[in-house]
């Protein structure tokens, strides 16, 4: 498989704080890469170097070849972001956060609304298009904004934690339309998460994070075989290389941000 | 070509997300209606009594373009908060992942900012007509008022924008956009003339945008007027706008960090 996105000892620091630290990755298209490490660990900041919303300290990435750097505005064509938080708005319709949006991607009128339209319904959200998304459920909001994200057909998906604070149900639901946008489109999707079943059950290759610096990275097999555990699980292969990380508690940011998440989305 | 095309169009896809939302809530419009009912109605009839101005014009006249001009003001001057809203919700980033010009999310919004305020000036047209004043009815002359009041709110809404994306929380901004109302509004020729001013104020009233959208509005709404140069005018608050556009433009990344 060719190689569609590749870091290169990319770097960002706030202040003396290296919040991601020279880190080399490479990510094959079609795959489903999960980026796991506990809060703080330089998850979400690295997703927002590739999505172009923070620019590196040093060192670069390259997506399809376009560097984040130096071509940006190429990036964003190709890649399709959902962010931790909640990103489609709640004072307008389903539907018209979809065919508006497909429009900033220089989808012509006509085009944006079948998109939107079959987007809709791929996403099963038929029976409440027309209702404005505070109407919605956590598990129909995650579910609109990846179909959101999707209007364009990007190249590569970044999902950051995107069952974080959903039902039981809600995270079920949102699982399966991720495994079908990799059937239908084979498009290549980057997520975070804490959930460590979803890394185990939707992605091909997981990548380990501690204090901004790349742990390990392999296939979930691999890696429970790694540490030498009978029967492991990938939550003893994530307590076996970051159990140091653990012992700090999070920060009181890191839990002020996932109870916002959460309570908007409930 | 394709570029400046491109560009428009983003920016009125952005307008239209705006707007599209207060079409499904539209209560916010009324609301702000009784702000400025209330400045003509209960100050301008109280001050009237004191002949603050000389001339031809009385002061109802005078000061009805003023309070439109000064509920565009205070209309716009808070529209900032709306993105450090968006940018608490995650919505900002979003936007900014995708390939929109900074500049078109900035004026796009601003724009919806002017839309906002067009309701305001209708109902202000029908205070006037209640209260007698002279209102000169010339179809191009409503055209140009109105035109002065997106210009005027995409002004405001934008430099309400830098102030968002400088200090970047909803504290600091009200705190910030409280302190600039006033001195924006006082300075300016809203319900006095420039010429009863302190020769200090003066200056000041003369490098405040406020002035001019005050200027213009009132010679193309009040029968005798004083004349100003409407081109010079609008060329004032269009390049004044078009510099913040810019400035907001290239600062908007920063709302995030």
């Amino acid at each position: 498989m060719p190689v569609l996105l590749e870091t290169k000892k990319i770097t960002r620091c706030f202040g003396n704080f290296k919040a991601v630290d020279s880190i080399d990755l490479t990510i094959e298209a079609g795959e489903i890469f999960a980026l796991l490490g506990p809060n703080g660990a330089g998850k979400s900041t690295l997703i927002k170097m590739l999505t172009t919303l923070l620019p590196p300290t040093s060192g670069d990435a390259y997506i399809d070849g376009y560097s984040i750097t130096t071509q940006p505005n190429k990036v964003r064509r190709i890649i399709g972001y959902v962010p931790q938080m909640l990103s489609v708005d709640g004072s307008l319709t389903g539907y018209e956060n979809l065919f508006l949006f497909a429009k900033l991607y220089d989808i012509p009128s006509k085009e944006a609304r079948k998109r939107a339209k079959e987007s809709i319904e791929f996403m099963e959200l038929q029976q409440s298009a027309n209702k404005l998304v505070r109407t919605y459920s956590g598990g129909m909001i995650r579910r609109l904004e990846i179909a959101q994200s999707m209007l364009h057909v990007p190249r590569i998906l970044f999902l950051d934690e995107p069952t974080t604070g959903l039902d039981p149900i809600g995270v079920k639901m949102v699982w399966e339309h991720i495994l079908n946008l990799k059937k239908k489109y084979n498009t290549t999707i980057l997520l975070t998460t804490h959930i460590m079943e979803e890394a185990d059950k939707l992605c091909n290759r997981v990548a380990l994070l501690s204090r901004g610096n790349l742990v390990v990275a392999d296939t979930p097999e691999n890696l429970k075989n790694s540490i030498g555990k009978k029967e492991a699980t990938l939550e003893d292969v994530f307590i076996h290389y970051t159990s140091e990380s653990l012992a700090n508690e999070n920060s009181f940011r890191d839990v002020m941000r996932q109870r916002k998440t959460e309570n908007r989305i409930q | 070509m394709n570029i400046i095309f491109s560009f428009i169009r983003k920016t009125l896809v952005v307008a239209e997300l705006e707007i599209r939302k207060i079409l499904h809530d539209p209560t916010e419009i009324f609301t702000r209606a009784v702000q400025p009912a209330l400045w003509i109605l209960i100050f301008g009839r109280v001050f009237e009594k004191m002949h603050p101005i000389s001339g031809s014009v009385n002061y109802i006249d005078f000061m009805t373009p003023g309070i439109l001009a000064q509920s565009v003001l205070f209309v716009s001057i808070f529209y900032g908060i709306a993105i450090i809203w968006e940018r608490d919700l995650g919505l900002t980033h979003k936007f900014l992942a995708t390939p929109t010009p900074r500049t078109a999310l900035v004026l796009g919004k601003a724009i919806s900012a002017g839309v906002r305020c067009l309701p305001l000036a209708v109902i202000i047209y029908l205070i006037a007509v209640l209260l007698g004043v002279h209102v000169k009815w010339g179809v191009l002359n409503i055209i140009a008022v109105l035109i002065m009041v997106i210009l005027g709110s995409i002004f405001f809404s934008t430099f309400s924008l830098i102030i968002a994306c400088i200090v970047k929380t909803r504290e600091r901004f009200m705190g910030i956009g409280q302190l600039l109302t006033m001195p924006l509004f006082f300075a300016s020729n809203a319900i006095y003339p420039i010429e009863i001013m302190p020769q200090w104020l003066k200056i000041i009233s003369k490098i405040n945008p406020l002035t001019y959208i005050i200027n213009a509005t009132r010679t193309l709404m009040i029968a005798d007027a004083p004349p100003t140069f409407l081109p010079g005018d609008f060329a004032i608050v269009i390049a004044a706008s078009a510099l913040f556009v810019f400035i907001a433009g290239s600062l908007y990344k920063r709302v995030i960090v």
